[in-house]
């Protein structure tokens, strides 16, 4: 397969998807669409490398979920996201596609405070807890004090 | 008659109770802070819950707080055994939002250390691994006292390059900060002549003992099916069949210049990672010998005596850089709003996707066998927690 016969498929099969780029492939989907985005990715595009999934914090036009998959047979890479919306923190999860998303979506949850609905365990990773607050929001101060250091 | 008011349980005991274990987090097989909780049946793991994050730094946040000329030397901490490495991912990911030029010679020089520091890693590897697996010629720590002795002579080199021996901030945005000195070429070729008479030691003492290879063959057999869909990479992924590695699939830094082979097992277990990381070894030695022999001349710098924080800034943009370090796919994804310090920054740690195959492999398995399917993955805590 080549970036543009996946190009192709992705324009065919995803009318609201935004494409761009080669090296990756950029492909933009609403929220509703990211399961069938990630299922087309690994069954269609076979993507099925999975690479990491993290999340970037734009303040008020809300969070957006990145994710990197790579077609090792055919070297093609894809980023796919997707824009949460202002305030809203449930996204899809795509942990029973990928097992990587397991715990790269743990992750998100730890650090952004996303649900990702469908998530096997979705519980925080990295932070313990007890931790109140999401440290990667942009809302959430470098210096926040935290007990028992209050 | 009324109800009898001690209400009796009647406990199902067959002798098979389950018993949940810690392992860790102080476990030395773990060569980090790392706690499995496991679910035995006697002797055999029926689940695994491996607990991280005792080393998080959060160094994703403190990247948004740093400058992109202050950074690199802090993501050595993330991957503290493959330093270079790490440095490597972050610059290159500034270097393509930025689109800045690296000299031949910078570029060169990080191919280099990216190799020595390859080595040193897998040196590191091999010792403790062995160690825990009850090393060679019967048990004990030999295996490990010869490897951190070759590793010593890499990071002699590394000193008398930087002036630290682990965490080196070697790499800058738009090149390299130091030169080689006068006489560390002669002595780089010395070290690795050395350690490649090493390596054949090594494998006879391993490969002809039958401790070693009862503990390592068959054991912790990852599908290439599963390899990918977990996303681990670097020797895991390659001792699963697939044949991937960044330098070849996506040539960087000038890696399509030099000869070299890519070793690819497909057994899947303990036995082919290990061998996937032996070849490595005379695999990179090899470029580093090229390397040297091929060295061009000229700046090392495309951004000489980057000072001010005006210079440093990089234009609105987002990347993901990925280098191939010694436990596979390094990454940096960056988003860059145009000022000085990153919007945010993302690590793709290896260790920590590789890691989070445990899970998948190891139920099934006798206690002992996690200390060898946990050597044998190489984790580094310090980049699966970041």
């Amino acid at each position: 397969m080549t970036v543009d016969q996946a190009k192709a498929l992705i324009a065919e099969r995803f009318s609201d998807a935004q494409v761009e780029g080669e090296m990756p492939m950029v492909v933009t989907v609403p929220p509703d669409q990211w399961l069938a985005l990630a299922e087309c990715a690994c069954d269609v595009l076979r993507c099925r490398f999975f690479s990491f999934l993290t999340a970037v914090d734009w303040k008020d036009q809300g969070l957006e979920v990145v994710v990197r998959v790579d077609n090792l047979d055919d070297n093609v890479s894809l980023c796919m996201k997707t824009r949460l919306g202002p305030g809203v923190t449930a996204c899809p999860s795509i942990a029973r596609i990928y097992a990587g998303a397991n715990w790269m979506e743990r992750e998100g949850y730890d650090m952004f405070g996303i649900r990702f609905e469908g998530h096997p365990d979705l519980r925080r990773i990295l932070l313990p807890d007890d931790w109140e607050g999401f440290p990667l929001l942009k809302s959430y101060a470098v210096d926040t004090p935290h007990p028992p250091y209050r | 008659m009324t109800e009898p008011s001690i209400k009796r349980v009647e406990l199902d005991y067959t002798g098979s109770e389950r018993l949940t274990m810690n392992m860790g987090p102080q476990h030395p097989s773990a060569h980090g802070v790392f706690r499995a909780v496991l679910t035995l049946e006697g002797e055999t793991v029926i689940d695994v819950d491996a607990v991280i994050g005792y080393l998080h730094r959060c160094h994703e946040k403190l990247a948004e707080t740093l400058t992109y000329a202050q950074y690199p030397s802090i993501a050595s901490k993330t991957d503290y055994v493959a330093a270079m490495t790490s440095e490597f991912a972050y610059v290159r990911a500034a270097e393509t939002i930025g689109k800045i030029e690296v000299p031949k010679r910078a570029q060169y020089l990080r191919v280099l250390v990216s190799e020595l520091q390859r080595v040193a890693s897998h040196l590191l590897w091999l010792g403790t691994w062995c160690m825990d697996m009850g090393g060679a010629l019967g048990g004990g720590a030999t295996i490990f006292l010869y490897t951190i002795r070759e590793r010593e002579l890499i990071l002699d080199l590394f000193e008398s390059l930087v002036g630290a021996r682990l965490l080196y901030g070697f790499f800058q945005v738009g090149g390299v900060r130091y030169d080689v000195p006068d006489g560390w070429i002669a002595s780089c070729r010395q070290t690795v002549d050395q350690l490649d008479r090493r390596i054949s030691e090594y494998e006879h003492m391993l490969e002809e003992n039958p401790f070693f290879m009862a503990r390592a063959q068959g054991v912790g057999v990852i599908t290439r099916g599963l390899a990918e869909s977990v996303g681990i990479s670097g020797p895991l992924l390659r001792g699963s069949g697939v044949n991937w590695d960044l330098r070849r699939a996506e040539p960087y830094s000038g890696y399509e210049d030099f000869d070299f082979t890519v070793p690819v097992e497909t057994a899947g277990d303990c036995l082919a990672r290990y061998r996937v990381r032996m070849v490595e070894f005379r695999e990179s030695l090899k470029i580093v010998r090229q390397v040297l022999d091929r060295l061009p001349e000229g700046p090392i710098s495309s951004r000489p005596g980057l000072k001010s924080v005006a210079q440093t800034r990089i234009p609105k943009g987002e990347a993901y850089a990925r280098v191939e370090g010694a436990r596979g796919e390094v990454g940096c994804y960056l988003v860059a709003d145009g000022s000085a310090k990153p919007y945010r920054m993302k690590w793709r740690g290896a260790s920590f996707s590789n890691l989070a195959v445990l899970k998948h492999i190891i139920p099934g398995h006798k206690v002992a066998d996690i200390v060898a399917i946990m050597g044998s993955v190489d984790p580094v805590f310090g980049e699966v927690d970041r």
